[in-house]
């Protein structure tokens, strides 16, 4: 367990870390660390760019803030919280991380994920494909004609944009009607044969969110409020995330 | 089958967990669902989350997702259900690049095939194993 000796400079003071405890409720429980290491030694992102949870908590608790905010491996974290999970504390790291991840100067963050949140900006689709509506609605049109005429069993089967009133608001992966829009269609099956009251929206149908991915908060909120401003003005019940 | 973290441990816990496990025995048999360890909350990200897939961070995110591909290699099942896009995505590039051979599907496949109402064109992700089985109007095959 033993790792080389680090030298603190408390001169610098640890600014980031008391700047995210003060966001999150209970402060993230970021002061509680028992440095026990189960947190990495379960995370799959252990050692990738010489980092790990408890090495990016630990760096953070000294308040060696540069280490953590110019280090890459805040993007090589899925979020996935296993170790909050395994945590005897509760310890939020995955919240750490998000913040370090919005330090970065937004130009300076990965190009993919930048650009699939600023396609999602384009238009009200909100999709990181950037395909608009108007697209989205010719492909859900025309393959679900398609299907009624080739499998006459499913002849009645729908798949509506913008149904008034409909109990589900299920929004979709763009991959599907984007790269296999084939693949849309077990999904209406099921949808149908249980019958299910649903519809996709004409904005914001697209269930991926780069702009949180990106720790955007400003685009994030936009692309969330889109989808949910538009299931609300239908007077859904339920929205569901296939995503 | 993966335990997708957003829909499992980041959002509903074992419940849900329990209740994909009922749909997928449902639909394969008790008999051929074979679990990983650890799983349900406790489940290992695949490594598609959070953004890593669009990243850039490739290699990285090939290294993270090895730990999910020898989970699935050691049960030496042919088929991971994922039921989560980023999953789906990220455990199908894990297939090929580290050579397991196992197909990834989604669980609208599976339950469509088991239904009878999976045509010929809806099996993109099917292995040849199952891609000619039960197939809903095979006349209109593209
Ligand atoms: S599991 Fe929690 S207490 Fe243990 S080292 Fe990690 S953050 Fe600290
Ligand atoms: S949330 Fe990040 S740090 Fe925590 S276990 Fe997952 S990948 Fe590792």
């Amino acid at each position: 367990m033993s790792e080389t000796a680090i030298k603190l400079d408390y001169k610098k003071g640890s600014i980031f870390i008391d700047k995210v405890q003060a966001l999150l409720p209970d402060g993230g429980n970021l002061n509680l660390c028992l440095t026990c290491g189960a947190c990495s030694s379960g995370c799959p992102a252990t050692e990738l760019s010489n980092m790990d949870p408890r090495k990016f908590l630990r760096y953070a608790a000294f308040g060696m803030d540069e280490e953590i905010l110019k280090s890459d491996w805040v993007w090589m974290c899925t979020m996935c919280q296993r170790c909050v999970y395994v945590c005897p504390m509760k310890i939020d790291i995955p919240q750490l991380i998000y913040h370090a991840r919005a330090s970065w100067p937004r130009e300076d963050r990965p190009k993919g994920i930048l650009g699939s949140c600023d396609m999602a900006l384009r238009n009200d689709s909100c999709s990181a494909m950037g395909t608009p509506p108007e697209d989205f609605q010719f492909v859900v049109e025309d393959v679900l004609e398609e299907y009624r005429e080739a499998q006459p069993e499913f002849k009645d089967m729908e798949a509506p944009i913008d149904k008034q009133g409909a109990e589900l608001f299920i929004n979709q992966n763009s991959r599907e009607p984007v790269t296999e829009p084939d693949e849309l269609v077990p999904l209406w099956k099921i949808l149908h044969i249980v019958g299910a009251d649903w519809t996709y929206g004409s904005k914001g149908w697209a269930g991926e969110n780069y702009c949180m991915f990106l720790a955007d908060d400003e685009s994030w909120e936009k692309v969330t409020r889109t989808t949910t401003a538009q299931a609300e003005q239908l007077g859904c019940k339920t929205f569901l995330n296939t995503e | 089958m993966q335990d997708p973290c957003q829909i499992v441990r980041k959002s509903y816990g074992d419940p849900i967990a329990e209740d994909l496990r009922f749909v997928v025995k449902s639909i394969v048999g008790e008999e051929n669902l074979i679990e990983m360890y650890p799983n349900k909350s406790n489940n290992y990200c695949c490594g598609g989350g959070g953004g890593f897939l669009q990243s850039g961070y490739k290699d990285a995110r090939l290294s993270y997702g090895r730990l999910k591909d020898n989970q699935i290699q050691t049960t030496g099942a042919d088929y991971c259900v994922a039921a989560c896009h980023n999953c789906h995505a990220q455990i199908h590039e894990l297939s090929e690049h580290y050579g397991g051979g196992y197909q990834v599907v989604h669980l609208w496949t599976m339950i469509c095939l088991s239904l009878g109402i999976l045509g010929p064109n809806e099996r993109e992700y099917l292995g040849d194993d199952l891609k000619e089985v039960n197939i809903f109007h095979p006349e209109t095959a593209m």
